[in-house]
């Protein structure tokens, strides 16, 4: 078991995002999160890496009790995540928002007056990952005046730069066409493999993404996990179907055919 | 190389020259008004690593122009020592020590509250050195006695002869070697990481770079380059007193950097220069300089963000 939380609680005021959760994910894994709006999944995510202290619960990663230690340490531990809102860095190219994450990786930044092009380390792993993620052709362009699905793909590429063991993904695909949704998810698989992440975490509103992607599935709802299992498990769950997937949709053929 | 980076280097090194040959053919007294220019310069450069490279608007940086200026009075009133040298390297150690102080205080905070923070420091060295007189010679200052260069002796020349010529070169030497050695910094993996700070500081912290740690230590290093602008800043007067310290130095500084363009390496140096010989200009013509720097700051703040450099940028596309 590569990440487990118990119990978790976390609190805005009043209000209680997480209301004892608890969560395993195990070697191999690519777990999604699901939910409706407001069920408390970035919170969640939040809490994970360490953005958001839980009011109560505890967190190991790697058998490591990791509350409150901060998403800087949490990086270096081999914890990395991308963000619901794309997260970029506007004036940077895409080519040294990965350096800059190679240079983390490596302990690199304190080196004040070593020459950045003349690093050849950092150079080719910022490279590889670019490669990696189809952004080697644009890599000097900036990433503002990049297009939103390659944003997004720079984003989740920074964290894999970092070579993580597992990596937590807030809505991978969210503000992408349908057609980009899959290229993302597939070059995420083959990097995955690549980099030989252990596990993946993801928050997913496409439950065709969900469904064709996933090992396992949590639904969040009120704060509280709903249900926890495989697809084919959580797809026959009627709670689930009520409060999360939603009925009116027909199902479509691909999803008949993988049931 | 590019078209655009050719044209750079050439403007560089035309620069270089002119500053070279400055001494020779211009008259003492825009020889003389270069020696500001130099020391800001050295300012600047460690200025704009905070901000613009970190993101950071330091509204207090006269503090450690001051705290350069007053270690090299010090030096050379207090002690017997009057190599430049040393109180050159005074002022960088003392520099860096109250910007560890200061900067470890500061650097926890960002954008309006950061300025505020580093205004108030500002303000508290001022009236330190207002009210200390023993020390500091209160609102009278210090003097500056005339410093070694390179360990030589150069009290028999006449004071022109000595700032226009030996300690002219000696600033252009500092400077040449600060902007080198920043040149590097900010090209080094260190530089990069304070542009993703700069940027985006939750997604660089979520990369694994404390940005707390980086942000501190872009302080100190432009404290340092402060610090050692106000040591050069010193012998041409032959006095430093406490409006070096005062809050309208620091806005100076600021704005020197914006009037040059705080996106491009060289736009501060350039806002320096243009700033101490435009101010020289309007002093000749009217009394009420702020007037005018205040329209002409107006101005670049609504139509040109970028300042000088951007203009050009944009001529050139």
């Amino acid at each position: 078991m590569i990440l487990e939380a118990r119990d978790l609680t976390a609190s805005y005021g009043a209000f209680r995002a997480l209301d004892g959760v608890s969560l395993a994910v195990d070697e191999g894994e690519c777990v999604s999160i699901i939910g409706p709006n407001g069920a408390g999944k970035s919170t969640l995510i939040n809490v994970l890496t360490g953005v958001l202290r839980p009011t109560g619960g505890s967190i190991r990663f790697k058998g490591r009790d990791i509350r409150g230690v901060g998403p800087v340490a949490l990086a270096r531990l081999g914890m990395a995540r991308s963000f619901q809102l794309v997260h970029i860095f506007p004036d940077l190219t895409i080519i040294e928002t990965l350096q800059a994450a190679v240079v983390s990786r490596l302990g690199r930044g304190t080196r004040l007056f070593a020459s950045l092009a003349g690093d050849r380390e950092v150079q080719a792993g910022a490279l590889e990952v670019a490669e990696l993620f189809g952004l080697a052709d644009k890599r000097h362009a900036l990433a503002r005046h990049l297009a939103q699905g390659d944003k997004k793909l720079l984003d989740v590429a920074s964290a894999f730069a970092l070579r993580p063991e597992i990596i937590l993904l807030d809505e991978p695909t969210s503000g992408v066409s349908t057609a980009d949704k899959t290229a993302i998810m597939e070059t995420l698989v083959a990097a995955s493999r690549t980099i030989g992440l252990r596990a993946i975490v993801q928050v997913e509103h496409d439950m065709d993404i969900v469904f064709g992607y996933s090992d396992r599935i949590i639904a969040l709802h009120e704060g509280k996990v709903l249900a926890d299992g495989p697809p084919a498990r959580i797809r026959a769950d009627r709670h689930v179907v009520d409060i999360v997937i939603g009925r009116p949709r027909p199902p479509s053929p691909a999803r008949v055919a993988d049931a | 190389m590019t078209g655009r980076a050719m044209a750079g280097r050439a403007i560089l090194a035309a620069a270089g020259l002119a500053a070279l040959l400055v001494p020779l053919v211009a008259p003492a007294y825009y020889v003389l008004l270069m020696l500001p220019f130099m020391a800001y310069a050295v300012v600047l450069l460690g200025l704009n690593l905070l901000f613009g490279y970190t993101g950071l608007v330091s509204f207090g940086h006269a503090l450690f122009i001051a705290v350069g200026a007053y270690a090299g009075a010090f030096l050379t009133t207090h002690t017997r020592l009057r190599s430049f040298e040393v109180m050159l390297v005074a002022a960088a150690g003392l520099g860096a020590a109250a910007a560890a102080l200061v900067g470890a205080l500061c650097v926890r905070h960002v954008k309006i509250y950061f300025g505020m923070l580093t205004l108030a420091f500002g303000m508290v060295f001022y009236t330190f050195l207002l009210k200390f007189y023993r020390l500091t010679g209160g609102d009278e200052g210090m003097r500056v006695l005339r410093p070694h260069l390179l360990g030589v002796d150069l009290d028999a020349m006449p004071k022109t002869d000595y700032l226009a010529g030996p300690y002219y070169y000696y600033c252009l030497a500092v400077l040449v070697l600060a902007t080198l050695l920043m040149w590097r910094i900010v090209h080094s993996p260190f530089g990069l990481c304070l542009r993703t700070i700069r940027d985006n500081p939750a997604k660089a912290e979520a990369l694994g770079l404390g940005v707390t740690r980086y942000r501190w230590h872009a302080f100190v290093i432009s404290a340092v380059y402060a610090a050692v602008g106000g040591a050069l800043l010193g012998p041409p007067t032959g006095n430093v007193d406490p409006t070096l310290a005062y809050w309208t130095q620091s806005g100076n500084i600021v704005f020197m950097t914006l009037l040059g363009g705080f996106a491009s390496f060289f736009g501060p140096i350039l806002g320096a220069f243009v700033f101490i010989f435009l101010q020289d200009l309007v002093m000749s013509v009217v009394p009420y300089w702020r007037l005018i720097f205040g329209a002409i700051l107006a101005v670049i703040v609504i139509f040109a963000p970028g300042g000088l450099m951007g203009l050009f940028a944009r001529a050139r596309p």
